[in-house]
């Protein structure tokens, strides 16, 4: 059991409105990931589901109970926070202890679910340390730990894998994946990453300024953003957007094409470009070029395709994916 | 950075400060130890002579002395117990966002401004005396007696005013510690039940548990030797009820003339006081090395 339901949740500090007003519906054992670029209100609407800031409009419901004036504990929601927020002076048993221990479990339970939990986590070896011996990765899991022994209705995650390597991220991107479909426990999970949120999610919030940008599977907001924010936001390398006669002769203020949705060509093509620079990942190759009469243009294009700096080559946009824009930005 | 030439170099840097404070230090003990061996009163100066072992014999037959040596531990005890207790309490208060925040801490901090003798006369005169000290406006308010507190209860004042006087201190330390406790912590516990008191017991006080060492160890240096307060209050009366070992040695010194004597006092409360630093250590000092 853990559906959340936000009704008109609005958060202010002071003079500023940093969330006016959001609706929003979490169903059990979803994942759902806050997504936006720094400062949207993704972090502040996960602390008002957690209890951890007062809401200065509108409610929270979880499972169907009205949980907004209760405090944090009594809400049956468990975080994972983005420095771990490890106790110091404990050790790794005791850390993932504590939270059964607050709640009067009997000591033998205890023992039982702490084991349990650290088997899953391969932390066995690591219980009598304490978390300064441990590494980033294994914080993270003692943490991870800690959250999932309370059997908690959801998991709120807040940038859990910002202070990892780019190594350890991926791994614990999967094993945070696998840990949601062993337990099928609703997981929201916040990251300003949109590698993190296409690759883990069920569902993505979109988020800008404070605002519900567009709310979808990953694949929909890929292929149907309802904006250009969420367009130029989700995708990497970012979708090309063009304002001019092109645009204007598809009937759109701006028309956005992905990297990946080009024809290229070392002899013919609608248009032609220089290459600035071109990064050879192996199996792709992004090409950063300057098209003539259009400007920047990221294009992505396979790992044989050996363009190098200086190149001069074709390329034709595929008017089948192409994404057009009215003048509010809106998606035609 | 460590290299055999940087290790070198900074030897020979530190050298000059090292002496220095060596010196300082060798000298007036070594002269101490020596006078500690000799008949040298001030009343007969031209008549010095070594004395072995009498000094010390002397001094650990005044009758005196066990007391001294109690009520010095019941000083820094109980000094100790209400600094540090008392300093965790305001700290707490001071760390809630409050209005006037920057005045309320100065006001707090101030005492610790206050030289000892003049703390000592202001409580002497205006807030413990008989007749017209506050304490006494107090009982009279409320149909009691006032207490002399320098004659009933001379030890008790005498802590009373040197915690007054080192509460700031403590306050300000563990109130620096407690603002670097990391608040996702705070709020991780807040997310796994605990309650105000078990977030206290189980993350607050580990967290302090090093400022409140470095408290212990700090004050208890300063507090082996008080001397000031005393002076000016009870003068280690009445009897010698509120004598600790350093106003022994002032009173052997320049109440009896007698350097032999004092020196011996002096040596003997260096080993006291290594004595306490030691049990200290033992106690409170793990919490340093973490």
């Amino acid at each position: 059991m853990g559906s959340i339901t936000l009704n008109k949740v609005s958060k202010s500090f002071g003079e500023a409105k940093v969330i006016p007003s959001i609706d929003l519906e979490i169903v059990d054992g979803e994942f759902v990931v806050f997504v936006g670029p720094s400062g949207c209100g993704k972090s502040t609407l996960l602390r008002l589901i957690a209890g951890l800031e007062d809401v200065s409009g509108g409610k929270i419901m979880i499972d169907g109970k009205d949980v907004t004036d209760n405090a944090p504990a009594q809400r049956g929601l468990a975080m994972v926070f983005q420095s771990y927020a490890l106790y110091p002076h404990m050790s790794v048993r005791n850390n993932i202890a504590f939270p059964l221990k607050m709640a009067k479990v009997d000591k033998a339970a205890i023992d039982q679910k702490v084991t349990d939990a650290a088997r899953v986590l391969n932390l066995t070896d690591y219980l009598e340390r304490r978390p300064s011996q441990l590494s980033g990765g294994q914080r993270q899991r003692v943490a991870i730990g800690r959250a999932i022994v309370r059997e908690p209705s959801a998991f709120l995650f807040d940038e859990p894998l910002s202070n990892l390597d780019a190594a350890l991220r991926g791994t614990m991107r999967l094993e945070i994946t696998q840990l949601h479909h062993q337990l099928k426990t609703t997981m929201v999970y916040v990251t300003h990453d949109q590698v993190e949120a296409m690759t883990m999610a069920d569902k993505i919030v979109v988020l800008n300024r404070g605002n519900i940008e567009q709310v979808g599977s990953p694949l929909d907001l890929y292929s149907r953003p309802r904006n250009i924010f969420v367009a130029g936001f989700i995708g990497s390398p970012k979708m090309n957007l063009i304002e001019d006669d092109y645009a204007r002769s598809k009937g759109a203020k701006t028309v956005g094409i992905r990297p990946e949705h080009f024809t290229l060509s070392r002899d013919s093509g609608l248009w032609s470009g220089t290459v600035k620079v071109a990064e050879h990942l192996g199996s792709d190759t992004f090409l950063h070029l300057d098209v003539d009469g259009i400007g920047h243009i990221n294009a992505r294009c396979d790992g044989e395709f050996g363009a190098r700096h200086g190149d001069r080559i074709f390329l034709t946009p595929n008017e089948t994916k192409l994404h057009r824009f009215n003048e509010q930005g809106l998606a035609i | 950075m460590a290299t055999q030439n940087t290790r070198a170099l900074a030897r020979f840097m530190m050298a000059p400060s090292v002496i220095l404070l060596l010196v300082w230090m060798i000298v007036p003990l070594s002269m101490t130890l020596w006078f500690s061996f000799q008949n040298y009163n001030l009343l007969n100066p031209g008549n010095v002579s070594f004395a072995g072992l009498f000094n010390y014999q002397y001094f650990y037959s005044d009758p005196a002395f066990f007391q001294s040596i109690w009520n010095t531990l019941v000083i820094v005890g109980g000094v100790l117990l209400i600094t540090v207790i008392g300093g965790i309490g305001i700290a707490l208060l001071l760390d809630q966002p409050i209005f006037g925040q920057g005045i309320v801490r100065i006001l707090v901090i101030s005492p610790f401004f206050v030289m000892p003798p003049v703390a000592a006369l202001v409580w002497k005169n205006m807030i413990m005396h008989p007749s017209y000290g506050v304490f006494a406006d107090i009982s009279r308010l409320f149909g009691f007696r006032p207490v002399d507190w320098f004659a009933q209860y001379p030890l008790l004042s005498i802590v009373i005013i040197v915690a007054w006087q080192w509460l700031p201190f403590a306050t300000l330390i563990l109130l620096t510690a407690l603002q670097s406790l990391d608040s996702e912590q705070k709020e991780a516990a807040e997310m796994d039940g605990a309650s105000a008191f078990s977030r206290f017991i189980y993350l607050t006080l580990p967290h302090l548990a090093r400022a409140i060492t470095v408290v212990i160890l700090i004050q208890t240096i300063f507090l082996l030797g008080v001397y000031a307060e005393i002076l000016v209050t009870t003068n280690g009366g009445p009897g010698y009820a509120s004598t600790n070992l350093a106003f022994l040695i002032y009173r052997t010194a320049l109440l009896g003339y007698d350097v032999g004597g004092a020196s011996a006092g002096g040596i003997i409360a260096v080993i006291l006081a290594n004595i306490v630093a030691i049990f200290l250590m033992r106690a409170v000092g793990k919490n340093l090395d973490r």
